[in-house]
């Protein structure tokens, strides 16, 4: 059930990208980002969409695992695309009553799913060969400056670890507590909306207990092991750049480069 | 209403990196009013076969017969077989949710849609059955210790009245004393009633004890199926499997590699004291 999210998952493997610096990874996560909303022209799409593929080859995350995190979104994106399809103004191509169809909308509808696709993907793609823990590392190293205007770095990133963390055991949490209550006949699937939300409270009344206790007993642990804040915290294995870092970065600067060159010299355009 | 199960196997999130085969090809009749011992190391697939028993998991092959029923097929009622088969969890206080212990005991009976008098009648019953007072009755189950919270989570399935009573390490985290006020409850609930008990237990003394057969899971597969005193005679095997035979079999062998005439196959103190006398006695 729960299980099937793939977004925010990491997928364990033994590849380039698993070996990156969290940090070259996260930058190149957002500057994917916004070329894709740079990106003015179908070429320059086919040429993300390629990148993408690349990074996704290098990275030994089986292309179907990928897709399954699309699922659920499914819903989200054909709603985005309906609305984009008929509410856009311009050159009208087709219509039917109070529905118009316009050169701009459908124009609109492909690159905004493109976009979304992509965007979607590429993010996720950050996740799967990307443990949570050097996600916030990489994080903390990033926002680092912003220490300087009395930004709380350390801490920020360590309640992300921590929520992070405690994602999948509270997901298995759930998982053990509704099947102890469906052992004693509780039913999560049927009814009406009333009877639905009812019948989650067998469900969250122990999963909060269990998220107090739990937190509570992090917070001893930590405690016991005098944590104390970021201030004058040293790494066990800190973050260094290594030659593949740098090549990554050179082959990200490229493909920005392009992406504005393509923008220019456009061939395919509607 | 005996259980069979045929060839189950169960693999958990098949086709991705985390694949793993937790059972393999498991066959094992249990039939009614048995006492099971079902040992084995951590990660051997003991709650999994468990959680195929009431239908919680659905076996990815193999199949489970249920009082001569396929489980699996489709118009059996997995409500009907969890009202027979009870399942207590391992930390079973940790889905206690109701405001007062009467009534997190009676949402079982409730959702089997039983009328009130009845509801009424089994929560008491229950609450007795695991030694819980009735002043326990309005108190919530928040307020109460560790083992009486466990008591109440363990009532709150009896009160299903269910046929098997399936227990997953009942007693892990409690006081000695609690440990075996918990176990003794459970015996006098089988001979008393007569319902099978399957009993998750990495406790070998405890199984002995109490368990007419034991199943010894290993790697996902059954290693041995028999009585207590037949299985912890492969006690070099068990060890080999992470697991052990009760301590007093140990002393027993090692009496006899000192010279003394014991029979080896005592598991528990009682026995052992009784063969330590029979010898003593010549």
């Amino acid at each position: 059930m729960i299980r099937d999210i793939t977004i925010g998952q990491y997928y364990p493997a033994d590849s380039l990208i698993h070996k990156l610096d969290p940090r070259v990874k996260l930058v190149g996560t957002i500057v994917y980002i916004i070329a894709l909303f740079v990106i003015d022209s179908y070429i320059g799409y086919l040429l993300a969409a390629l990148a993408l593929l690349a990074v996704i080859r290098l990275s030994k995350v089986p292309v179907k695992f990928i897709l399954r995190g699309l699922k659920p979104i499914i819903a989200i994106l054909l709603f985005t695309l309906v609305f984009n399809l008929l509410f856009t103004q311009g050159d009208p191509v087709f219509k039917a009553g109070i529905i118009t169809i316009t050169k701009q909308g459908i124009r609109l509808c492909i690159t905004m799913a493109i976009r979304l696709v992509l965007l979607i993907i590429g993010s996720s793609l950050m996740t799967f060969t990307t443990t949570p823990n050097h996600l916030t590392d990489g994080l903390e190293s990033l926002m680092g400056p912003l220490k300087k205007v009395k930004v709380p770095v350390h801490e920020i990133s360590m309640m992300m670890s921590i929520a992070l963390r405690f994602i999948p055991i509270l997901m298995e949490e759930t998982d053990k507590i509704m099947k102890a209550q469906t052992a004693r006949g509780a039913d999560f699937e049927t009814g009406g909306l009333v009877k639905k939300a009812k019948g989650l409270i067998p469900l969250l009344v122990p999963l909060f207990v269990s998220a107090f206790r739990r937190a509570n007993d992090l917070a001893m642990a930590m405690e016991a092991r005098c944590y104390r804040g970021g201030e004058g915290r040293t790494k066990m294995k800190p973050l260094k750049y290594t030659g593949r870092d740098m090549v990554s970065y050179l082959v990200l600067a490229v493909f920005f480069a392009g992406i504005i060159v393509l923008n220019h010299v456009d061939l395919l355009m509607f | 209403m005996p259980i069979i199960i045929d060839k189950l196997q169960y693999v958990y999130s098949p086709q991705t990196a985390y694949e793993k085969h937790a059972l393999k090809d498991i066959n094992l009749v249990i039939n009614d009013g048995e006492f099971i011992g079902l040992i084995g190391h951590t990660g051997s697939g003991k709650s999994t076969l468990i959680q195929h028993l009431n239908g919680l998991l659905r076996a990815t092959g193999g199949t489970i017969y249920f009082n001569g029923q396929d489980i699996y097929e489709k118009d059996f009622s997995m409500k009907y077989l969890r009202s027979k088969v009870g399942l207590v969890f391992q930390y079973p206080e940790h889905q206690l949710f109701e405001t007062t212990v009467y009534r997190d005991v009676s949402f079982g009976p409730k959702n089997l849609g039983l009328d009130q008098l009845e509801v009424d009648v089994r929560a008491y019953e229950a609450i007795r059955m695991v030694g819980l007072g009735e002043e326990m009755v309005d108190v919530s189950p928040f307020e109460l210790s560790g083992g009486q919270k466990r008591r109440v989570a363990i009532a709150g399935v009896l009160a299903m009245k269910p046929e098997v009573l399936i227990l997953d390490e009942p007693t892990a985290g409690l006081d000695p004393k609690g440990r075996d006020e918990i176990l003794e409850q459970i015996n006098k609930l089988h001979k008393g009633s007569g319902i099978t008990i399957i009993l998750v237990s990495h406790s070998m003394e405890d199984v002995a004890k109490y368990a007419d057969k034991l199943v010894v899971m290993n790697n996902g597969g059954i290693a041995f199926y028999d009585t207590p005193h037949k299985v912890f005679e492969h006690y070099k095997e068990l060890e080999q499997m992470g697991l052990a035979a009760p301590q007093v079999t140990y002393v027993m062998h090692e009496l006899k590699d000192r010279g003394i005439p014991v029979k080896t196959s005592a598991t528990t103190v009682e026995e052992a004291r009784e063969e330590i006398l029979r010898i003593l006695k010549k």
